[in-house]
C-alpha cells in the first residue's frame, strides 16, 4: 500500500470533538486532565466549558481519584492523561475507588504503545490493557482509527460503570470507508476468508488488512476482525472464527502477556481449542525512535502477521 | 432547582441537632463499647484508631453533619468520607448506634456473607465512600466538592484522615488541589493519634510539624483537643464560616482513648482485645473512669 494514498487521522482529535459535541447535549459531562490536555485534545472541552474543566495539575492520583468523587455526585467524568501515567501511577486509586464501587468514570488514555515514537520506552505504554482487563467491573476498549475513537467516546458517554480506552498519539489510517456502527463488547469482522483469522484491535487492525491481502496472493484466504473491545470479550465470534477458520493469529500494540491475545486465548481454549499465535511486544520495553520504524522492529507489521498466520495455518493442518 | 433544594434543607432536618455535649459524650461512650464488642466478635479489625476517632464521629453524627438514617440516600445530606478506612469499627459503631443498621449487624462486622466488611465499603446503609488504601479520601472529597459547587449545593463535604495518611504523597496532591480550587465547602478533621501501624508516628515518619504543612498548603488549619465536644462542635462550626479556603481541624487525640491498657498503645492499631480485655475493658467504659 502506498502511504501516499492513505488519509492519515488523528484518533486523540476526534476524541476531543466528541467530547466537545457531549459537552453542548449533556451539562452534566466534566473533563479532567493532568497537565497533558493538548496532547490528549481535552483541551478542546476545556475551551468550550471551561467551567467544567478540571486541569488537575502533573497528580494523576488525585485527578483519578478527583474523578471517582465527581461522579459519585451524579457527574459523567473523562479524565485523560498518558496511557503509561493513567494506568500506571494510579492503579490503586482506580481499583479502590473505580473498579470496586463501579464508579462511573470513562478513563481515556491517549499515547498508548510503541507510535509514542521518540519518547521512548518511558512514554511507551504495553502493559495498560493488561492492568485494565485483570480489574473486576472494568471495561476495555482499544479503537482501531479516528472515526470509531469518535464513535467509542460517545458509546461511552451512554454506558453506566467504570471503563478504560486507548488509543496512540500517532495518526492512523482508517480500516474502511464505511465500517460497521461501534457498539461496546461487540466485535466487527471486516473481511471473511477460511483458513485463518487475524484478530486485531488498535491501529494494528489496517496491518491485519493489508496481512490479508498479502495472504491472498500466498493462496491463504484470511478473515479480518476487530476486537475493539477487549473486555467484555466478544466470545461469540472469537467462538465462530474458531469454527470457521480452525486458526487465530492476534495482533495488538501491547505486550503479548495479558492483552487482547491472552483474552483471546482463554476463550478458544474453554470454547473451541485451536492454534493461536499472538503478536505483540514480546514481552520487551520499546526504546526511542520513528512509530514506523518502531513497530517494524518490533514485528508488528503486515509481513510479520502474514508470516505468523501461514505458520498457524500449518499448524493446523499438521494437528489434523 | 438550587432554590428549592435550599428551602427543602431549611424544612427538613432529620435528626436533632441541638444535643448538648453531655449528651454526645454519653452516646461515645455507648459507641465506645460497640467497638470494644464488635472488634471483640470479628477477632481482628482496628480499635485503636476507631477509639481515637470515636468522640469526632459522635459529634459529626450526632451535631453536625445533615443526614437522615431512615434515608441514607437523602438528596440533601451531607457528605461524610471515611478517609482512615481502618477506623470501620468505630465509624459502623456510630452508624448503628445512629440507626442506619442494627447493633445485631454491627456484629457480623468481618464475618462471610456480611455487608459489614473489614473496611468502610458502600453495601453499609450511611457509607458514603469505599475506602481503605490510605490517601483518597481527600481526593474524593475534592470531587464531591467541585460537583455541588458547580451545581449550586450548598451541602458540606467532610473526611477524616488519620495521622499515618499524611505520609501518603496523594494527600498532599489533594491539599494543594483544594486550596488551588477554593474548596471552602470542605472540612477535614486530622485524627492525629501520634501512631500508625509500625509505631509511633514520630518514630516512623514524623509529620511534623502538622499544621505548618497544611497551612503553608493554603488551609484555614485549627488545632483541637479532639476528645472535647466543644472544641469538635466549636471548630466544625468556625469551618462553616470560612471563605475561600478549606479547613483542617487537627485535632490532637490518643490512640485507643477510654481504655486505659490501650491508650497509647502500638499493639491496639490493628489488633482486636481478646475476651479478657474485652471484660475489662467494658467495665472501664462502664465506669467512666479511661475518659
Amino acid at each position: 500500500m502506498s502511504p501516499a494514498a492513505v488519509k492519515m487521522e488523528s484518533q486523540r482529535k476526534e476524541y476531543g470533538r466528541a467530547l466537545v459535541e457531549l459537552g453542548s447535549k449533556n451539562r452534566n459531562i466534566v473533563v479532567l486532565d493532568a497537565d497533558l490536555s493538548v496532547s490528549t485534545r481535552t483541551v478542546e472541552f476545556g475551551k468550550a466549558y471551561p467551567e467544567r474543566f478540571f486541569n488537575c495539575g502533573v497528580s494523576e492520583a488525585n485527578m483519578i481519584t478527583t474523578a471517582a468523587g465527581l461522579a459519585m455526585a451524579g457527574k459523567l467524568v473523562f479524565a485523560s492523561s498518558f496511557a503509561v501515567f493513567l494506568t500506571g501511577l494510579t492503579y490503586n486509586q482506580i481499583r479502590q475507588s473505580i473498579a470496586y464501587p463501579k464508579t462511573n468514570v470513562k478513563i481515556v488514555a491517549s499515547h498508548a504503545g510503541l507510535s509514542v515514537g521518540p519518547d521512548g520506552a518511558t512514554h511507551q505504554m504495553l502493559e495498560d490493557v493488561g492492568l485494565m482487563r485483570g480489574l473486576p467491573n472494568m471495561t476495555v476498549v482499544v479503537p482501531a482509527d479516528a472515526r470509531e475513537t469518535y464513535q467509542a467516546t460517545h458509546a461511552l458517554a451512554s454506558f453506566n460503570g467504570p471503563a478504560y480506552m486507548r488509543f496512540g498519539r500517532a495518526d492512523v489510517p482508517p480500516i474502511s470507508d464505511e465500517g460497521s456502527d461501534f457498539a461496546i463488547g461487540r466485535a466487527s469482522m471486516l473481511r471473511e476468508g477460511a483458513d485463518v483469522t487475524l484478530i486485531g484491535c488498535g491501529q494494528l487492525v489496517q496491518a491485519c488488512l493489508a496481512a490479508a491481502k498479502q495472504l491472498e496472493t500466498e493462496g491463504i484466504s484470511a478473515s479480518v476482525v476487530n476486537m475493539s473491545t477487549i473486555k467484555p470479550l466478544d466470545n461469540g465470534m472469537v467462538d465462530r472464527c474458531a469454527r470457521d477458520t480452525g486458526a487465530i493469529v492476534t495482533v495488538e500494540e501491547h505486550n503479548i502477556i495479558n492483552g487482547l491475545g491472552d483474552a483471546v486465548c482463554s476463550a478458544v481454549a474453554a470454547h473451541y481449542p485451536v492454534p493461536v499465535t499472538k503478536i505483540g511486544t514480546m514481552d520487551t520495553f520499546g526504546e526511542s525512535g520513528e512509530a514506523g520504524e518502531l513497530l517494524a522492529k518490533y514485528g508488528l507489521s503486515a509481513e510479520k502477521i502474514a508470516m505468523a498466520a501461514a505458520r498457524t495455518v500449518d499448524t493446523k493442518k499438521r494437528m489434523r | 432547582m438550587f432554590a428549592t433544594n435550599q428551602v427543602w434543607n431549611s424544612l427538613f432536618e432529620p435528626l436533632p441537632r441541638n444535643r448538648t455535649y453531655e449528651e454526645l459524650e454519653r452516646i461515645a461512650r455507648e459507641v465506645r463499647k460497640d467497638i470494644i464488642r464488635v472488634t471483640n466478635a470479628a477477632g481482628s479489625g482496628h480499635p485503636g484508631g476507631s477509639l481515637s476517632s470515636a468522640d469526632i464521629l459522635t459529634a459529626l453524627y450526632f451535631r453536625l453533619l445533615k443526614h437522615d438514617p431512615q434515608n441514607p440516600k437523602w438528596d440533601g445530606r451531607d457528605i461524610f468520607i471515611l478517609s482512615k478506612g481502618h477506623a470501620a469499627p468505630g465509624y459502623y459503631s456510630v452508624l448503628a448506634e445512629a440507626g442506619y443498621f442494627s447493633k445485631e449487624e454491627l456484629m457480623t462486622l468481618r464475618k462471610m456473607g456480611s455487608r459489614i466488611q473489614g473496611h468502610a465499603h458502600t453495601d453499609v446503609p450511611g457509607v458514603e465512600v469505599s475506602t481503605g488504601s490510605l490517601g483518597q479520601g481527600l481526593s474524593i472529597a475534592n470531587g464531591f466538592a467541585l460537583s455541588y459547587r458547580l451545581d449550586g449545593r450548598s451541602q458540606r463535604i467532610v473526611a477524616l484522615l488519620s495521622d499515618g495518611e499524611n505520609d501518603e504523597g496523594q494527600t498532599w496532591e489533594a491539599a494543594m488541589f483544594a486550596a488551588f480550587r477554593k474548596l471552602d465547602n470542605i472540612t477535614i478533621y486530622v485524627d492525629r493519634n501520634g501512631i500508625q501501624n509500625d509505631g509511633f508516628t514520630k518514630d516512623i515518619l514524623d509529620t511534623s510539624p502538622l499544621e505548618e504543612k497544611w497551612r503553608a498548603f493554603g488551609w484555614n488549619v485549627v488545632v483541637i483537643d479532639g476528645h472535647s465536644m466543644k472544641q469538635i462542635v466549636e471548630a466544625y462550626e468556625t469551618s462553616l464560616k470560612v471563605k475561600g479556603k478549606p479547613t483542617a481541624i487537627i485535632a490532637n487525640t490518643v490512640k485507643g482513648k477510654g481504655v486505659s491498657f490501650m491508650e497509647n498503645n502500638v499493639a491496639f492499631h490493628g489488633k482486636a482485645p481478646n475476651k479478657e480485655e474485652t471484660v475489662k475493658a467494658l467495665a472501664e467504659l462502664e465506669a467512666g473512669s479511661g475518659s
